[in-house]
């Protein structure tokens, strides 16, 4: 039997968060911690997450699971509960609106900040913005973000200044356009950054690497853009 | 942008920066200073002050004594505007991080100048 302790949350009902203790027959198999969510909410139908894919693609369903950021459609008991024992949390750091549920506002935010999108202000061509193949792999790594928030909810910086550090997903992203061979507004990008929290509060720990479930790299990426901003400086 | 902030350099770029030179900087003199207690055969006060008769020597430990105070201000403005604020304390988080930050002024300012008056004043 797998024990799972879940954390659970109702603003309208509960005076505080508690724990609650399920147990939960596996039939000896090694499912993922999706699954055993949707079975528990089978059974009670009041516990509360996020999940949309079920696949690893649309990132709705990070949780900490047993202390670590991850998605719980992707990650096996086997990693998660080698003893039997499954904690679910919401993300640390972010409001929680119930149960697994959290408030990601603070997250979009500092994602809507670095102004996701390709900007370029020469003439539009006729077809198409062309790039060569080797600009073109300048953005692997960068472009596979699913914005799941398991890398800036995993990063202290982030918990201390979410509304004035980027972190890492939005940093990661700032640097896929700043990467993009088509992207024109590279110093406008740059200025923006350039104040002592937007990148700067990250101290390198790489929490964020660890828990990317896409294996991701923000800490590079950071790294990239303060040389970028290094160069520009001196 | 982040615009209502206040720190060492002109930039969280140049922030980042002298931080790192400070380090390499202390780095150096701490290399320096550890290597001449060890390297010295009749290491004691007479050697001790003969080094630092030496102007060259006094401008290094000058140069040094500005790096840590200015690694530490950065370092410790970090520190303060992490933990002392108004997500972390409430509102009134906004008097103590004015208050630390007062102090870690005046000690910086107080460190530096004690520390002039030490290197010429032996």
């Amino acid at each position: 039997m797998l024990k799972v302790s879940i954390y659970r949350y109702n603003p309208e009902t509960d005076k505080a968060p508690y724990m609650q203790d399920y147990e939960f027959d596996t039939q000896g198999k090694d499912l993922m911690v999706l699954d055993v969510l949707e079975a528990l909410k089978a059974q009670d139908s009041s516990l509360s997450f996020r999940r949309s894919c079920r696949e690893g693609v649309c990132g709705s369903d990070g949780m900490n699971i047993s202390g670590r950021n991850g998605l719980a459609c992707t990650t096996p008991l086997s990693e998660a509960a080698p003893k039997g024992k499954l904690v679910l949390r919401p993300l640390p750091g972010l409001p929680v609106i119930r149960d697994l549920v959290v408030d990601m506002e603070q997250f979009y935010e500092q994602y809507k900040k670095i102004e996701p999108y390709l900007q370029n202000d020469t003439p539009a061509p006729a077809i198409e913005r062309l790039q060569s193949p080797e600009d073109r792999e300048k953005l692997d790594g960068l472009y596979e973000c699913i914005l799941c928030a398991c890398c800036s909810t995993a990063c202290p910086s982030f918990w201390w200044n979410p509304d004035k550090f980027i972190g890492p997903a939005g940093l990661l992203q700032a640097y896929r356009f700043l990467a993009d061979s088509r992207d024109t507004a590279t110093e406008e990008r740059l200025s923006n950054l350039d104040d002592p929290f937007s990148v700067f509060r990250c101290h390198g720990i790489q929490n964020c690497v660890n828990v990317c479930p896409k294996g991701l790299n923000p800490t590079r990426a950071i790294g990239h853009i303060r040389n970028m901003l290094l160069t520009r400086a001196v | 942008m982040v615009t209502t902030v206040t720190s060492f350099g002109r930039s969280g770029t140049f922030d980042w920066l002298y931080q790192r030179i400070t380090a390499v900087i202390l780095a150096a003199y701490t290399l320096f200073i550890v290597g001449y207690i060890f390297l010295t055969d009749d290491f004691g006060y007479q050697s001790w002050s003969a080094l630092f008769q030496n102007f060259w020597v006094r401008v290094f430990s000058l140069v040094a004594l500005l790096s840590m105070v200015a690694h530490a201000w950065i370092g410790l403005w970090s520190v303060v505007t992490d933990y002392l604020t108004n997500r972390m304390m409430g509102p009134k988080a906004t008097v103590f991080r004015v208050l630390a930050q007062m102090v870690l002024g005046a000690v910086a300012v107080i460190y530096t100048v004690w520390g002039i008056q030490i290197l010429w004043g032996v």
